[in-house]
């Protein structure tokens, strides 16, 4: 237990924490709500959005395990200009994946902070994300996050960089129509 | 070969084709009889599509790929450097020898009882093998390798086989499209085997059968203002960049429909009618990339001054080769099937080898954002592709019929493209040619049936 007053860098992340949680647990609301272009303005304008996809490798060799963002085929591997274009497709109303939308719930937890420097701090978490569709449609994505988050008056921080390591191999669900 | 529809005692399989009509019964997508049929007399048969050579560079280099519902290690040799194929299942009890997606590989070991294999196949020992009490003699090792395919084919840098050592060669099996696929591996300038492709495989799963979108998408024009509509309303258009341009400078050029219902190969090709080859036009965003692609096109042009270019998919079309995969100028896309409503989508893009890192980017987050199931363009047709299967599945739904009727009695022999069919851009000529020869594979008894195409084995239906 961290004694309040006689800590003060303790007490400094616990309030840190709590704020970082609360970004994020917004962030999936926000996406659950479907509001999704206020869900891009917690993104910095030079955002780098990335979700590698992940190979079976031998034992040990795991710099061959993620597919580079630099030479290499990814799910994701942009910036917000092209999320600002799928979101306007989302929002076409006719983008027959979602069309009827999805029902998606954003599970966000195990969030830590791993570094602070200055107004950026690194933190990890990880997602559990639902989506519902139609009857019966099912399909569910589990990962975790490696971001890079920078202090912002407006919207409390915005995501400068996002790593999202999906526990997949094969892509199994027939598309992806949501963000992690 | 045991016919598994007809031992059903039902009807034969040709009149699940109404070739008057211009019809074909649901019941050869949702039958899972048919389905196993398929597997044997077509993808044990056809030809397939591999991989690239580019993904394995080096000698030991391996990447585990796919033939139908089984996959195979794809492996270049440590001493001779040729790249083989191999069944991916151990001789002894049949796990899986290889669980690695790609890797460098001295041998392989089967994690059951060590039985080990080198990279051109041969069993080269096996767990306790050589135990004075374990009989050596009764394990004739030579006998023992690794199931390799009956013919194998590194044609300009593309990677294909088959398990049937009757098949014809592959070019013979591509007959007119040899040139086409030839073209398509060709880097912008114009140098054969030009590509290299970006690894890894793009591989998702689509719940529906392999044919809903490896016969329609050889070609379908009309699909592409419906299913797309979302694309083109968020102004993320088809092509790579803003501000595409029209050329100034016509090219004496046709689009078409094509199927050859002799060989089952066709799609949405360009004829070119003179020399050389058309006027580059700026469709990237990237700064540079127009650059390079302009000055490539020069220097291929200069190779085509008195060439007239194979008719091939370039400028928005694509054609397939039988049974599932289709090709364009820059991307190879391919389907497995894994059970009757399941399937499994493979891409492979490519890019000219020699360009510099910032064309390869630009080519690369296309891809990226264009193909699959992240795409925002190919997403679309996603949902269309997987609802077909549960919608046509039903007691009532697989009693009726789909229409292929599109232009039917209107295509025409073209002496450009010796046996093809050619038809306007929006009929169905190249799915009905799929069905022709999807039709005599389903009955053929052997490739003795299929090859060569004379007037017992030409099978226009329709």
């Amino acid at each position: 237990m961290v004694e309040i007053g006689s800590d003060r860098a303790s007490l400094e992340r616990l309030i840190l924490q709590q704020e970082l949680e609360k970004f994020l647990y917004r962030e999936a609301r926000l996406l659950d709500e479907r509001r999704l272009e206020e869900w891009l303005d917690l993104l910095a304008e030079e955002i780098h959005y990335w979700m590698p996809m992940r190979r079976n490798v031998k034992f040990g060799d795991w710099d061959r395990e993620f597919t580079s963002a630099e030479t290499e085929i990814n799910w994701f591997n942009e910036g917000k200009e092209i999320l600002e274009g799928r979101i306007r497709q989302l929002n076409t109303g006719v983008h027959w994946p979602e069309e009827p939308v999805s029902r998606y719930e954003h599970i966000v937890t195990n969030v830590e902070i791993m570094d602070v420097t200055g107004d950026e701090i690194r933190v990890n978490s990880k997602f559990f994300c639902y989506q519902n569709r139609l009857q019966d449609e099912v399909n569910t994505w589990v990962g975790r996050r490696e971001d890079l988050l920078r202090r912002d008056a407006e919207t409390g921080f915005k995501v400068v960089k996002r790593k999202i390591i999906l526990a997949q191999n094969v892509m199994l669900p027939k598309v992806v129509n949501t963000f992690f | 070969m045991v016919d598994i529809i007809r031992a059903r005692g039902d009807y034969s399989i040709a009149e699940y084709i109404d070739s008057e009509k211009g019809t074909v019964s649901r019941e050869l997508y949702v039958n899972p009889d048919i389905f196993e049929q398929e597997m044997e007399q077509i993808f044990q048969r056809c030809w397939l599509f591999l991989g690239h050579e580019s993904q394995l560079p080096n000698p030991g280099d391996f990447i585990v790929s796919r033939m139908g519902t089984e996959e195979v290690i794809v492996v270049r040799d440590r001493n001779d450097n040729k790249i083989r194929a191999f069944l991916n299942s151990c001789r002894h009890r049949g796990m899986k020898v290889c669980r690695y997606d790609e890797g460098n590989a001295l041998v392989f070991t089967c994690p059951f009882h060590a039985w080990t294999y080198d990279t051109t196949g041969s069993l080269v020992g096996a767990g306790f093998y050589n135990r004075p009490d374990a009989s050596t003699d009764t394990l004739p090792r030579e006998n023992w390798g690794l199931s390799e395919v009956a013919q194998f084919k590194n044609f300009y840098g593309s990677l294909w086989a088959t398990w049937d050592p009757k098949a014809p060669s592959f070019e013979d099996y591509l007959g007119p499209f040899a040139e086409s696929l030839r073209h398509c591996l060709q880097s912008s300038d114009g140098e054969d085997n030009g590509l290299e492709f970006f690894t890894p495989f793009q591989r998702h799963r689509l719940p529906t059968n392999w044919k809903v979108p490896g016969f329609t998408s050889v070609t379908d024009l009309t699909h592409t203002a419906m299913t797309h509509r979302s694309s083109q309303a968020a102004g993320l258009h088809q092509d790579r960049g803003q501000g595409k341009e029209k050329p100034t400078i016509p090219f004496p050029q046709e689009k078409y429909a094509i199927g050859d219902h002799s060989l089952g190969h066709g799609g949405m090709c360009t004829f070119y009618n003179q020399a050389g080859v058309p006027q580059y036009t700026n469709e990237w965003f990237e700064p540079g990339v127009d650059d390079y692609f302009r000055d490539a096109t020069e220097r291929k042009a200069q190779k085509y001054v008195d060439r007239v270019m194979a008719p091939h998919g370039w400028g928005g079309g694509h054609f397939a080769i039988f049974p599932a995969v289709m090709v364009d100028s820059w991307r190879l896309r391919w389907y497995h099937p894994h059970e009757t409503g399941m399937t499994e989508r493979w891409t492979l893009s490519g890019v000219d080898k020699n360009a510099p890192k910032e064309v390869k980017d630009a080519v690369r987050h296309y891809s990226e954002r264009f193909n699959g199931p992240i795409g925002f363009f190919e997403s679309d047709d996603m949902e269309n592709w997987n609802y077909v299967y549960p919608a046509s599945q039903g007691a009532r739904a697989r009693k009726l019929d789909y229409f292929f009727r599109n232009g039917i009695g209107h295509g025409k022999y073209d002496d450009r493209l010796p046996g093809v069919i050619v038809n306007g851009s929006y009929t169905e000529e190249a799915q009905r040619a799929r069905f022709s020869r999807w039709l005599a594979f389903m009955e053929a008894k052997s490739w003795d049936d299929l090859y060569p195409i004379n007037k017992s084995s030409a099978r226009r239906i329709w």
